[in-house]
């Protein structure tokens, strides 16, 4: 067979698609969960929460996440009547022993439970130089351990301040919405214990998610939405003064 | 062929840069993961690596395949929508091997982790200081945990 140089331009791009399928090596294997049919997120109902700090213990729990550090955590805002533009807000301990009645009662006080946002456009995986946090085809962003050199580029992006370096294992580590139990078709560990239900995972390409419903018929907001990060945990009734 | 009579040297300069191709491909081989670029730019393994964490929470599926009777009380109670771990704890491993028995509860500390009277929390959420309530006693010893009334009033 004569190869003529028109033979070979045309084969190029076939030798190409062919090389990079040799490099993606087969797919793993996932049994009942499809990655491609899930987009998740969280809805955050703040009027029901009641800062008991179930969530933060859980969190820890069932992560094993190192004292003093917080995939999520729960601030108590105080917004004054006479300057509803600067709250006071405290988080003591991350509101993992919950909160000591404060003496003042003026003003407007309430909780406030915090999490990675699980942002669509995540500032925190563009500014990761070898690829070590990505978005998964599920919409969750994850941390891939080996990869991480613990840079902490991507704890300076994170506008919401949601993560930190593990100093056990020196790399970035944040909310991996319990990945490994969601893809087993359980609710996230913070859900799971929420006592009144403020949190609850939603996945948005599930048409019988309730939270459809919810965001027609609620007042809901994310946070920093100037921020542009797409951000998948919708707070209810989100005060003006939260930033 | 007159046009290469002189070219030799272009030849062995592109035989170099060819060499080095093939070592910087064969290194990339090595070095790359399979899965990388999988999904996008990063390693598609490190989904199953970071899926394969075990699970502490159980779920309340779990809880409720065994203890129906609690969880028949509780559905009919104010602790409804209350999953068993939220007060119990993490306890997969009980379920795994229900001869591992969670330890007691102490209601005098547990319950008012959510019911102290905080002006932060949810008006219509029922809250009580504890010091007055019940001067340190615990809940249990008038209510009925699963269930929350007082006995008197669960029997109407």
């Amino acid at each position: 067979m004569n190869i003529t140089r028109r033979h070979l331009l045309l084969l190029l791009p076939a030798a190409g698609v062919a090389w990079k399928h040799v490099m993606a090596g087969t797919p793993e294997a996932a049994p009942n969960y499809k990655i491609t049919e899930h987009w998740w997120g969280m809805l955050i109902d703040l009027p029901k929460c009641i800062g008991c700090g179930n969530c933060v213990r859980a969190c820890q729990e069932e992560n094993d996440v190192p004292d003093g550090y917080f995939r999520t955590w729960v601030e108590r805002y105080h917004v004054s009547d006479y300057d509803i533009e600067n709250p006071q807000v405290d988080s003591p301990g991350g509101g993992k022993n919950g909160f000591v009645a404060s003496k003042n009662k003026e003003g407007k006080n309430f909780f406030v439970p915090k999490l990675c946002n699980q942002c669509a456009d995540s500032p925190c995986t563009q500014v990761c130089p070898v690829g070590a946090t990505f978005i998964s085809p599920d919409g969750v962003v994850l941390v891939d351990k080996e990869y991480c050199l613990g840079c902490r580029y991507c704890v300076q992006a994170c506008p919401y301040g949601c993560r930190f370096i593990n100093p056990k294992t020196d790399t970035a580590e944040k909310c991996t919405l319990c990945y490994h139990r969601i893809t087993k078709g359980l609710t996230t560990a913070c859900c799971e214990n929420c006592p009144t239900g403020a949190r609850q995972l939603v996945d948005l390409k599930n048409p019988a998610d309730p939270i459809h419903e919810f965001l027609k018929t609620h007042s809901v907001q994310v946070l920093k939405p100037s921020m542009a990060t797409h951000a998948k945990v919708f707070y209810n009734e989100l005060d003006g003064s939260v930033r | 062929m007159n046009a290469f009579k002189n070219a030799g040297h272009l030849f062995r300069l592109a035989g170099v840069f060819l060499a080095g191709l093939m070592l910087f491909l064969t290194l990339r081989g090595f070095l790359v993961p399979k899965s990388f670029g999988q999904y996008g730019h990063y390693r598609g393994n490190s989904l199953s690596e970071v899926a394969a964490r075990t699970v502490n929470f159980a779920g309340h599926q779990s809880c409720e395949a065994c203890h129906s009777d609690v969880s028949d009380k509780k559905a009919k109670g104010k602790h409804a929508l209350v999953n068993c771990e939220a007060c119990h704890g993490p306890l997969a491993k009980h379920a795994d091997d229900p001869s591992l028995q969670p330890a007691k509860l102490d209601t005098a500390m547990l319950c008012p982790r959510c019911h102290e009277a905080n002006p932060a929390k949810p008006r219509t959420f029922p809250q009580v200081a504890s010091a007055e309530h019940s001067t340190g006693l615990p809940c249990d010893t008038c209510h009925q945990p699963h269930s929350p009334v007082i006995g008197a009033r669960a029997a109407k």
